[in-house]
């Protein structure tokens, strides 16, 4: 991996092309593992003794946790490299990731939601896990805001890039500072995380949902970044030969 | 010594000026002229370092600006656009806080005769907010006489100024370049200064 | 360090000649305050048992009022471009305008909560962890709310954008602070808590400067 490696791709011309290739392969591994990892999800792994169908849910749910996390944490890894080799290209892989980002943090939120209803009556319930995602959903909605209200293009990115990397210093002391909270106030009797004991097929299962998971998001936000590259490009030449520049010009 | 190498400023991703290049010695002045909207005050403003450079670089004494930031601004002198007075407090009181924030604190004796020389005297215990727009920029102006400093960069320095504050300014200027100092600075009239050079934007 | 004081002393004159700020970000944080017993009833076990989260709360918000004059007259009258450009480096500055800022803004709610406490029924020890959390608690809140303060500096809505920014990394601050006191309340140690808060304070006084900075240079651009 030579220096000259890294930054050939950093530039927007290369990248565009390279991104338009390699998004169908995604979406087929998306399609491929999600249609196993949900038939085995709904039809193969057993009922859960203690929770019955209901459980299942957690099949989105756990895969959605652990991928917002994952994304704020690559969209922070991009921030700094933003800012450290001021590469206009990271800035715009962070800006991709962010809404994926946000939609993965809804949908567990959403997904715990529906499970803790019929487990424990009520549609909210403060859990450890729960309130962190909420958090997590908080800095990503703050991360979205403040580029979206900056209008200077460059400024708007290093701003919330610094916003970023804040961000995930301050996600594990959240993290830590609401399993106490939860301890202290409510015990640890009411818990989501308290899910029964992984059988091996239910855990194949979470697996095969987060690498559908992981390669939804990647195809996502590499269309997202080609059309922001695109929008910030245009004035290019290079940007003016593509066919559907033209088209759109014509 | 300041140096500007291929200088160039984008706003709004359209080039406003591109390749810019200058070369300023001891003792010699820089006019930057240009319509309004040229980017005058931006080419200003790379040149402090207060933007970033895209293209192009800016030396100080044959280093870029980054090698040594702290020693660039012990010699640099930047009034732009805003009156950087503080309403709240006395023209006294707003010199001597600029002193002491670039470590060349005076005492009231100096803050005052400054405040003489721009014909403050009378004003230089009564608020900013209390002085018209034209005092305010002339206790900007005074902190030409207070700090030491070998470049100026001034940003339209003579508007608001009255006939007599403009020949005092040209005169200041006069002075600061007779000792080996530098100035850049906008300006939209022509200065009956020696060792001129101009940048048309 | 010369530099860094004169900033302080700057800022604290400012204040003197225009007090009627400092005072109304006072009357803000009693004012809300005293919404939550006409909201929840004035039950004395209820008050008791939701002063701490109140009144951390509401000093969460009287802060984010006054972060808002942080940096902006700076940024409006051309100081803060002149603060860039000296020898010092600006983080130093900054620092320096953070300590003015909690001087006059932290330092206040921190003597005004106890009588609040009064106000919900605090017995007199739980009075006493209420002043020392926000005496620890109130400065992380000034650190983390300059980072936003910067940020936010010149941006459309910026009051509302710091608020979304900022609070969500003031939870932990929030949870440790009122916690102290609920755990005093409870009789049991608030030692734990204690520490915390001041392991945020050393992160905070050594970060937030330094991000603050950088965040005032992006917006000089």
């Amino acid at each position: 991996m030579t220096r000259l490696n890294w930054f050939t791709f950093s530039s927007p011309a290369t990248f565009y092309p390279l991104a338009g290739k390699c998004i169908p392969w995604l979406w087929a591994i998306t399609a491929l593992f999600g249609l196993s990892g949900l038939f085995i999800g709904f039809f193969v792994a057993p009922t859960d003794a203690v929770q019955g169908e209901g459980y299942r849910i957690i099949f989105v749910h756990v895969p959605a946790s652990w991928m917002s996390m994952l994304i704020y944490l690559v969209m922070a890894g991009w921030a700094g490299a933003g800012l450290m080799f001021n590469t206009r290209l990271s800035y715009v892989m962070a800006q991709a990731l962010a809404p994926t980002g946000a939609l993965m943090a809804v949908l567990s939120l959403v997904t715990g939601s529906l499970w803790g209803k019929p487990m424990w009556g009520t549609w909210w319930i403060w859990d450890a896990r729960l309130t962190s995602e909420l958090i997590l959903l908080f800095l990503y909605l703050g991360y979205m805001g403040l580029h979206a209200s900056i209008d200077d293009t460059r400024r708007a990115d290093k701003a919330s890039a610094i916003l970023a990397l804040v961000g995930v210093v301050n996600v594990p002391i959240i993290y830590f500072s609401v399993k106490w909270w939860n301890t202290l106030h409510q015990g640890a009797s009411v818990s989501l995380t308290k899910s029964p004991s992984m059988g091996q097929t239910m855990l194949l299962a979470m697996l095969l949902m987060t690498f559908c998971f992981w390669a939804y998001s990647m195809a996502v936000a590499l269309i997202r970044a080609r059309a922001m590259v695109l929008e910030r490009e245009r004035y290019t030449d290079w940007a003016q030969q593509l066919p559907e520049v033209r088209r759109g010009q014509a | 010594m300041l140096q500007a190498v291929s200088l160039s400023c984008q706003r709004g991703g359209r080039y406003l000026f591109k390749d810019v290049s200058f070369h300023l010695q001891p003792g010699a002045w820089l006019r930057v002229a240009g319509d309004n909207g040229s980017g005058k005050t931006s080419l200003l403003r790379l040149i402090t370092g207060l933007s970033p450079t895209e293209d192009g670089q800016v030396l100080w004494n044959q280093q870029p600006l980054q090698a040594d930031r702290a020693a660039f601004h012990q010699n640099l002198l930047y009034l732009g656009h805003h009156n950087a007075v503080k309403d709240d407090l006395t023209p006294l009181e707003n010199l001597q806080f600029a002193a002491r924030l670039c470590q060349q604190p005076i005492t009231s004796n100096t803050a005052l005769l400054a405040l003489q020389r721009m014909g403050l005297k009378s004003r230089a215990h009564v608020l900013v907010r209390h002085l018209s727009a034209g005092q305010q920029r002339r206790v900007l102006l005074a902190r030409l006489l207070t700090q030491q400093a070998k470049l100026w960069v001034l940003d339209e320095p003579f508007t608001a100024l009255d006939v007599s504050a403009v020949a005092l300014l040209t005169q200041m200027l006069q002075d600061h370049l007779a000792l080996g100092g530098m100035a850049v600075l906008t300006s939209h009239q022509a200065l009956q200064l020696p060792a001129g050079q101009e940048v048309m934007l | 360090m010369n530099a860094v004081w004169s900033i302080v002393q700057r800022d604290l004159s400012l204040a003197a000649r225009r007090r009627s700020e400092v005072l109304t970000l006072l009357f803000f944080f009693l004012v809300v305050t005293s919404l939550f017993p006409l909201g929840v009833g004035a039950d004395p076990q209820l008050l008791n048992k939701i002063a701490p989260g109140v009144i951390w709360v509401c000093a969460l918000l009287a802060t984010m009022l006054g972060l808002q004059r942080l940096f902006a007259p700076d940024l409006a009258d051309g100081s803060l471009e002149q603060m860039a450009l000296v020898p010092s480096p600006l983080m130093g500055l900054v620092t320096g305008k953070i300590l003015a800022h909690w001087v006059l803004c932290g330092l206040p709610l921190v003597v005004l909560a106890p009588l609040l406490g009064l106000m919900f029924g605090l017995p007199t020890d739980a009075l006493w962890m209420l002043a020392w959390s926000l005496l620890l608690g109130t400065p992380v809140l000034s650190c983390i709310g300059a980072i936003g303060a910067a940020l936010t500096l010149g941006v459309r809505q910026g009051g509302a954008m710091l608020s979304l920014l900022v609070l969500p990394l003031l939870i932990p601050v929030l949870i440790f602070g009122s916690g102290a006191v609920t755990a005093q309340l409870s009789g049991l140690e608030a030692d734990g808590y204690i520490s915390l808060l001041a392991a945020l304070l050393l992160l905070s006084l050594t970060f937030a400067p330094w991000a603050t900075a950088a965040a005032l240079k992006i917006a000089l651009e």
